[in-house]
């Protein structure tokens, strides 16, 4: 597991509000396309908006859902499931999208992108 | 780098090779066919089901995997193994592994005047399509089939079906001499004669006699004489090996590309499969086989070869069944060899059986089986052990409850995949629930389809009942689903999931729910909690292509459209650069538009008079017509105008799967109706209604459903006909499926929409009812939203800036997206 260790700075992308429950946005930031999902217990995911079996930035477009305990979107392209915590994909071994920090602070959602 | 693998000849074996190899996903590799017949494989084991309707399409078997090179038209002439080239008419190609997969000619006796016009083969479309168009002419009476063999049954069948008094002569001593013994051979002669074709046994052909207008006479071996007009020549065929001499491959003693147990030649850059590999397993001769599971079998060795495996052919099963001019044959394990036999001749029904056993009685070695095959899969099965009950309660005619079996699990159930009794367990298992399930997860009953009954007890022994779940957030299967959300009257996923399920659910089962509520309750389907089930071209109400755009495809209905409107297509797509392509269903597909353009573009469409085409959507698609009565000298009804009382009618309901229809103006039929879910066909009288037809990867022909109807009777028994799907059908099961699958079939489903024996039809229609009346334009009301509006923007915090790694190219005067580097495919998830 990846653990997302904050060394850049915080970017407000939108409203809390503005995220539905169990559906993602894609957000531009420092060049970078981040995938931002709300799941249905308000809970925010951050990761790559890159489907990197099919090479398209959409995967903030896919369906937010469950396998076992674990909080999941599939491509909506070629539908395999990524864990949103990790990143890692549950269905093909050794494929993966990178994973943001990602906050709720007020009313604003924030992510980061690490500066190297 | 990447490696070149050449396939010669595309037959059947070549097919499942290609299939295998590209199901392995092995990376560095690109494929290349060279292919002497100018189509692709197709399903030569059903040739003579081209007689049935002259529809070449329907015995098509999908076609070369993705990024398979093909080259149709283009015979391999010779391979220079020093220099790793094959030679053909547009030159060389190099590869690194060369697979010969060849198969055989019919083989022509060197008798006089087999070169006559008239004189056929019978082994491929072409010599189908010759034989018909000689023995249609006029004057043709008589025909002759040399060879009472397998090829020359179904020769004679064929001929039959031409109109033309047909013989049939053999020179062994009884019909299929290979396959069935003297008795089983009686039987089948019975039956033969009973459907009026002759047969000569006993009797050799010694010469064709006629001139340049055709044969017109046949010389007995005996000194008798058969006058005739057509001869069909089914005499065995010979392994394709020309290409070994020259290239210095060795041949097997009678003939074909000697290969051992992995199928390599002596050189291990070249291999053989299929009927023109002589193969040679525990060090004897090689020996070339002429049906189609074995070649399956060897198929699969080398596309695990190739990529790294081990695999190894074992002797080849040679057990077949067959339906000849309606008699059903079959022979499995060595019926000829020494031991106990158990034989049962039934005059009066024409049935014949025979079981042979070791001297201990305690192992099934072979059988033959004439006039009824029903325990086929069974005996198969049990070859090589202990037979599941008394053999004669096994032979006898099917009864209720059929036998009660207890195969070992390492039984092969599928002969034509090698796919054993554990396999299929182990998928049921898994989660497979159905025969579909079971052919694509195991491979097992989609050779000769004669172990599917097997596969449908084997269902039913799993208990299938509990894992008919949709997913692992419900327990359901989506009839169940439906039933509930219907019952409870629930209104939201939520719900649903809390009161009947588990979990957050998943890209399965919240498209099939929404689909389900959208039916039910007839709403917009992005409003509240629905639009977060939706999947992403429901999200965005239009289709997602490769590189993350979308296409935009409006309603034409019917495929009629004005010039006003056709110019306002193309004035859209050019202002905002769209790719242009008509499509199968009568309509014009936009492709390359980004998620922000999308509000914009179909603003200038709705203003213009067009709505969603629901091309996005598991929902009706198109119904397409011809012109009809209104142009077309034939047409006899106005088949536009239904295509779009149809279309308008349908378009918006959500349903399981997507719909397509059609409607032909006569029978002559050029709107293709008889390959949609539901197709129309114009009578002089009304209207024919064809249900659950099927193009698309699994084609089906249309079942005819009524005959003469009029156009009440035609539109009341379509909208029972859908809703009936609606609410029976599984996630993702089209209507040819569904039907398939339902109990009692067509007869079933009359029952049920038209002589309304469950007492449905009320509310079947009020639901369509419901539909027609509710159905609003889902874009107009998108653009009207501010609030739906929201959702169409690129990025969240940067609305107006496309994606930046969205880019094109122009290709034929259109742009397409670019190539740029290739993406990584993989095999795994669906
Ligand atoms: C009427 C009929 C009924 C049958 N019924 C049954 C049955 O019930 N059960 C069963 O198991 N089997 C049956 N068979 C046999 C079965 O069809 C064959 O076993 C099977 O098709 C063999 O597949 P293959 O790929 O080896 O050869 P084929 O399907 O013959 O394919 C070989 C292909 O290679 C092409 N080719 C040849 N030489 C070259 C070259 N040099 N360069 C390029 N291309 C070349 C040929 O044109 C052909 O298209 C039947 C066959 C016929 C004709
Ligand atoms: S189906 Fe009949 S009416 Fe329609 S175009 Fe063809 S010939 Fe004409």
């Amino acid at each position: 597991m990846t653990t997302a260790i904050m060394t850049g700075t915080w970017t407000a992308i939108c409203a809390f509000d503005r995220l539905q429950p169990e559906r993602g946005v894609a957000a531009l930031v420092d060049g970078v396309q981040i995938a931002v999902f709300r799941t249905f217990d308000g809970e925010l995911f951050a990761i790559g908006n890159r489907d990197p079996i099919a090479g398209a930035q959409v995967m903030s477009r896919g369906i937010v859902g469950t396998r076992g305990d674990t909080p999941t979107v599939a491509s909506p392209l070629h539908k395999q499931v990524y864990d949103l915590r990790t990143g890692e994909c549950l269905d093909v071994a050794g494929v993966a999208v990178p994973t943001y920090p990602v906050r709720r602070n007020g009313d604003l959602v924030e992510v980061g992108v690490d500066t190297p | 780098m990447t490696k070149r693998l050449v396939v010669a000849g595309y037959g059947m074996v070549a097919q499942r090779f290609l299939e295998a190899f590209a199901e392995r996903a092995v990376p560095g590799w690109s494929v290349t066919v060279l292919a002497e017949e100018d189509r692709p494989a197709y399903d030569r084991v059903r040739l003579s089901a081209w007689f049935d309707d002259y529809d070449a399409s329907a015995l098509h078997l999908g076609g070369a995997p993705d990024g398979v090179a093909v080259r149709l038209n283009e015979c391999v002439t010779g391979i220079d193994r020093e220099r790793k080239v094959v030679r053909s008419a547009s030159g060389e190609t190099p590869y690194d592994a060369l697979v010969l997969a060849t198969g055989s000619r019919a083989f022509v006796p060197p008798i006089a005047g087999a070169d006559l016009p008239g004189v056929f083969v019978y082994r491929t479309l072409d010599d189908l399509a010759a034989l018909r168009d000689w023995a249609a002419a006029d004057g043709k009476r008589v025909g002759a089939v040399l060879g009472g063999g397998l090829l020359g049954l179904e020769a004679a069948n064929a001929l039959k079906m031409l109109g033309i008094t047909t013989h049939v002569v053999e020179f062994a001593p009884r019909l299929m001499p290979l396959q069935v013994d003297e008795g089983g051979g009686a039987v089948l002669r019975r039956h033969i004669e009973a459907l009026g074709v002759t047969v000569h046994t006993g009797r050799g052909c010694a010469g064709l006699e006629g001139g340049d207008d055709g044969v017109t006479r046949m010389l007995f071996n005996d000194g008798g004489t058969l006058d005739v007009d057509v001869v069909v020549v089914a005499a065995g065929i010979r392994p394709r090996d020309e290409l070994a001499e020259p290239a210095g491959l060795a041949r097997g003693p009678r003939g074909g590309f000697a290969v051992d147990a992995s199928c390599a030649t002596a050189d291990p850059a070249v291999w053989a499969i299929g009927e023109c590999a002589a193969l040679a397993v525990d060090s004897g001769d090689g020996v070339c086989y002429g049906l189609v599971a074995p070649g399956y079998a060897m198929a699969e060795v080398v596309a695990d070869r190739l990529t790294g495996g081990d695999a190894a052919m074992t002797r080849p099963d040679t057990s077949t069944k067959l339906k000849l001019l309606g008699v059903d044959v079959a022979s499995f394990g060595t019926p000829f060899a020494e031991g106990l036999d158990v034989v049962v001749t039934d005059q009066v029904t024409g049935v014949y059986a025979k079981l042979l056993l070791t001297d201990d009685a305690q192992t099934l070695l072979g059988g033959i089986l004439v006039g009824d095959a029903a325990a086929y899969p069974t005996l198969r099965a049990s070859l090589g052990g202990p037979l599941p009950a008394p053999p004669l309660a096994l032979l006898a005619p099917a009864g209720e409850g059929g036998v009660k079996t207890e195969l070992p699990g390492s039984a092969q159930v599928c002969s034509c995949h090698a796919v054993t009794k554990d396999h299929i367990t182990d998928a049921i298992a898994g989660g497979c629930t159905d025969v579909p399930g079971l052919k694509a997860c195991t491979k097992a009953g989609t050779g000769c389809g004669s172990c599917v009954p097997l596969l449908k007890q084997l269902l039913a022994a799993g208990g299938v009942a509990q894992s008919k779940a949709l997913c692992e957030h419900f327990t359901y299967s989506r009839q169940e689903l439906f039933d509930i959300i219907r019952v409870r009257g629930i209104r939201s996923f939520s719900e649903l999931v809390r009161e009947h399920g588990t979990g957050r659910g998943c890209d399965i089962c919240k498209p099939a729910i929404a689909s389900i509520l959208a039916g039910l309750n007839n709403g917009y389907i992005l409003d509240g909690e629905e639009a977060a089930l939706q999947d992403t071209n429901d999200h965005f109400l239009a289709n997602i292509q490769r590189d993350g755009t979308y296409s935009v495809v409006p309603r034409i209905p019917g495929g009629e459209i004005t010039p006003d409107k056709l110019i306002v297509i193309g004035e859209v797509a050019r202002d905002f650069g769209l790719y242009t392509k008509i499509t199968g269903g009568q309509r014009i597909d936009l492709f390359g538009a980004r998620v922000e353009q999308l509000p914009e573009i179909w603003h200038r469409l709705v203003d213009a008079g067009f709505e969603s085409g629901h091309a996005y959507g598991k929902a009706l698609r198109t119904v397409k017509s011809c012109v009809g009565s209104t142009w077309c000298r034939y047409g006899v009804q106005d088949s536009v105008g239904m295509a779009i009382e149809l279309e308008l009618r349908y378009r918006g309901l959500r349903a399981p799967h997507k719909l397509k229809s059609a409607v032909s103006g006569c029978a002559r039929e050029c709107a293709e109706a008889r390959s949609k879910d539901f197709g129309i066909i114009a009578t002089e009288k009304g209207w024919n209604l064809y249900v659950a037809g099927n193009g698309g990867f699994r084609p089906r022909h249309a079942d005819l459903f009524l005959t003469d109807a009029t156009t009440e009777e035609l539109i009341r028994t379509i909208d029972r006909f859908l809703m009936y799907y609606i609410r029976t059908a599984d996630r993702l099961q089209r209507t040819s499926t569904w039907l398939e699958a339902m109990d009692g079939g067509l007869d079933h489903l009359r029952e049920v929409i038209v002589d309304d024996a469950l007492g449905l039809c009320e509310e079947l229609d009020a639901q369509m009812a419901r539909h027609v009346g509710s159905y609003a334009d889902e874009w107009r009301a998108t653009l009207q939203d501010p609030q739906r509006l929201a959702r169409f923007v690129s990025f969240v915090n940067a609305p107006g800036t496309p994606d930046p790694d969205i880019t094109f190219e122009v290709e034929r005067g259109q742009k397409i997206p670019a190539k740029g580097p290739v993406p990584v495919t993989l095999g795994g998830a669906s």
